[in-house]
């Protein structure tokens, strides 16, 4: 009895649901693994990615209140330094390089990380800075403006000097070697042969569990009230003394770096960048993750990126042989079907659950 | 005659070509309750929005404390010690009570990203601080139990309340409140009567606009009586009751025959 009032504490619910959750983190990769083999766990590789970045735009958007239309362009940066820091593409642009570096330009995942959270972070603030005093609509279009103009700048950066490779992108990015271990191979772990996928997978869901943690416990802080003061009413923040010029940058840069990460880890997982990655419409995919799980709320945000992620692939694969199984031929073809339950899906949502799918709910703290 | 704790000097503020404020002066003593009267349009709110940052003056001069201080960024003005409430209430309404007040604390306290990332000794230590000294102004003002409810859910005059703590959160040296009994009814009034005595009574200096003629001839040390942008009076409550130019201001010229 005793053991059954403990359980309903919130502190006991939390820890089993973080057990719980842990569990299917762990073998997440090998029930779908199974069942549908590795192009389905590259499908849960990019969830992950897709996880880190709507982290990133929830301080932004969730905690602080600032819609961002532009946030891909973080994750193309991320991914844009990766490729040119390791991959043959800036050395055999310019042969002083070659000459320096006979080998080629291969530079470590654990600087390329880093440096990627970083330069998001100073892009975060350049792009924040001059949207302070914009709210609502006003920031939306300009957010989106600077996503675009990130995208355009990479596909027009071939000329004069070929930095960017253009449209055709970047090719061959090292893949991740960690500790020794080329990710991008296949290995043996106590006789159990793990291939490319899974192993990105792990590094994927460490990184996402880093930064969900960082969120977590930055809602829970002197900044993280201070984002959704600003959020519920900018005046009265600023009346109580919070200066939101700073707050709002600090939300962009956290919020810009975690983009960057999840940017670098997604070319050196492809091996290869272009702009066509970071069109308006992920930026969209991203927003819609943090909008349809709730604002603001982490396990909604997950449950967002989860099913968002996976429903078009999983109504890609089926939406052909529930055709054939119902008409018995494929009258529509399953990519535009794909579309439309997408759509539907999200309007539905928005009109039964309009706070999102598991918005927060105010309850004691602790 | 006192040091005064806060004097403002000589504030023009226009609106195009609206005198809202016409070379209007203020002086707060320590530990008094001075209130800001005046009819309709008398340019109460707009001294309110100047003093505190959200509108800039054309001209004047501000002083807390023997400091001159400018009021050209609210943020600043909050840091300085003048803490306010708004006429309509505003509290961050989809936050506890609690977490309202701890963000009054925010101006007092220091932990960065680092800290909440890390949650070391120290940051810890302050947020603890934080969330006690919350606690306590909550019971402080009588809403201690609805600590944990969102501030949305709560009735009107306990918003009020929840508005006054967070303003005391930030230690100011002026409590700056705007109609703070508009729309009560009159329990709701004698309870927030209450509430006022007892934070003078603890030494702080409350600066009040109010239209309820009752509570600021009860509750007021001092007043400063404004129409049409510039000051008609000043004084006790019994001296400004009994002055020409604010008999005539309210109820129109010869009401006094």
């Amino acid at each position: 009895m005793s053991w059954a009032i403990a359980f309903t504490q919130p502190t006991h619910r939390a820890r089993f649901g973080i057990a719980l959750f842990a569990v299917a983190v762990l073998v997440a990769p090998w029930v779908v693994g199974h069942s549908g083999g590795n192009a389905w766990v590259r499908m849960l590789d990019f969830a992950l990615l897709y996880l880190m970045l709507a982290l990133g735009l929830n301080i932004v958007v969730g905690y602080a209140g600032l819609l961002d239309l532009g946030f891909i362009a973080f994750y193309a940066l991320g991914a844009y330094l990766a490729a040119l820091l390791a991959s043959p593409h800036l050395v055999s642009q310019f042969p002083v390089l070659a000459a320096v570096l006979p080998a080629g330009l291969h530079t470590s995942i654990w600087i390329v990380v880093p440096l990627a959270a970083l330069l998001a972070a100073g892009l975060g603030m350049l792009l924040g800075a001059p949207t302070l005093r914009l709210r609502g609509d006003y920031l939306a279009i300009v957010t989106l403006g600077f996503g675009e103009i990130i995208r355009i700048v990479m596909r027009n950066l071939d000329r004069p000097v070929n930095i960017t490779n253009g449209s055709k992108g970047i090719a061959s990015v090292d893949p991740v070697h960690l500790f020794g271990l080329n990710l991008a191979r296949t290995h043996e772990f106590l006789g159990i042969k793990v291939t490319s996928v899974y192993l990105y997978y792990y590094l994927f869901a460490a990184l996402a569990v880093l930064i969900l943690l960082a969120c977590l416990r930055l809602q829970h802080s002197r900044i993280g009230r201070a984002w959704m003061a600003i959020r519920d009413d900018e005046d009265a923040a600023e009346a109580m003394g919070l200066d939101t010029r700073k707050l709002k940058l600090l939300a962009f840069a956290i919020g810009a770096s975690f983009g960057g990460i999840a940017g670098a880890m997604f070319a050196s997982f492809q091996g290869f960048v272009s702009p066509e990655s970071f069109t308006l419409n992920e930026s969209i995919a991203v927003l819609a993750m943090v909008v349809l799980g709730g604002m603001g709320h982490i396990p909604g945000v997950v449950l967002g990126c989860l099913l968002l992620a996976a429903l078009p692939e999983v109504l890609r694969a089926s939406m052909g042989s529930m055709q054939q199984w119902l008409f018995g031929q494929v009258l529509v073809d399953p990519e535009i079907v794909r579309q439309l339950f997408y759509g539907l899906a999200l309007i539905l949502v928005m009109l039964y659950r309009p706070t999102g799918l598991w918005p927060a709910q105010k309850e004691a703290l602790r | 005659m006192k040091g005064q704790l806060l004097k403002v000097e000589g504030v023009i503020k226009r609106f195009g070509g609206v005198h809202a404020l016409d070379d209007v002066s203020l002086y707060l003593e320590p530990g008094e309750v001075h209130g800001l009267i005046g009819p309709n349009g008398a340019g109460k709110t707009t001294l309110f929005n100047v003093m505190t940052g959200l509108y800039q003056a054309d001209a004047g001069t501000f002083c807390l404390d023997g400091q001159p201080y400018q009021p050209d960024a609210v943020h600043r003005v909050a840091q300085v010690g003048i803490a306010r409430t708004f006429q309509n209430i505003r509290l961050f309404g989809s936050m506890t009570a609690l977490e309202n007040v701890m963000v009054g604390r925010h101006v007092r306290t220091a932990n960065g990203v680092w800290a909440a990332l890390t949650r070391h000794r120290r940051a810890r230590e302050e947020e603890r601080r934080t969330r006690d000294w919350a606690l306590q102004l909550l019971h402080y003002v009588g809403i201690g139990e609805l600590a944990d409810q969102r501030a949305d859910t709560l009735s009107y005059g306990h918003q009020r309340r929840l508005e006054i703590a967070r303003a005391l959160a930030t230690e100011p040296r002026v409590l700056a409140l705007d109609e703070p009994a508009a729309g009560m009814n009159a329990v709701e009034k004698q309870q927030l009567r209450a509430l006022l005595d007892r934070i003078r009574a603890d030494g702080r200096s409350l600066l009040l606009i109010e239209h309820d003629v009752k509570l600021v001839m009860g509750l007021c040390d001092r007043l400063t009586v404004l129409d049409h942008g510039r000051v008609i009076a000043r004084g006790n409550p019994q001296q400004v009751r009994q002055d020409r130019a604010v008999i005539e201001a309210y109820l129109g010229a010869g009401a006094h025959e």
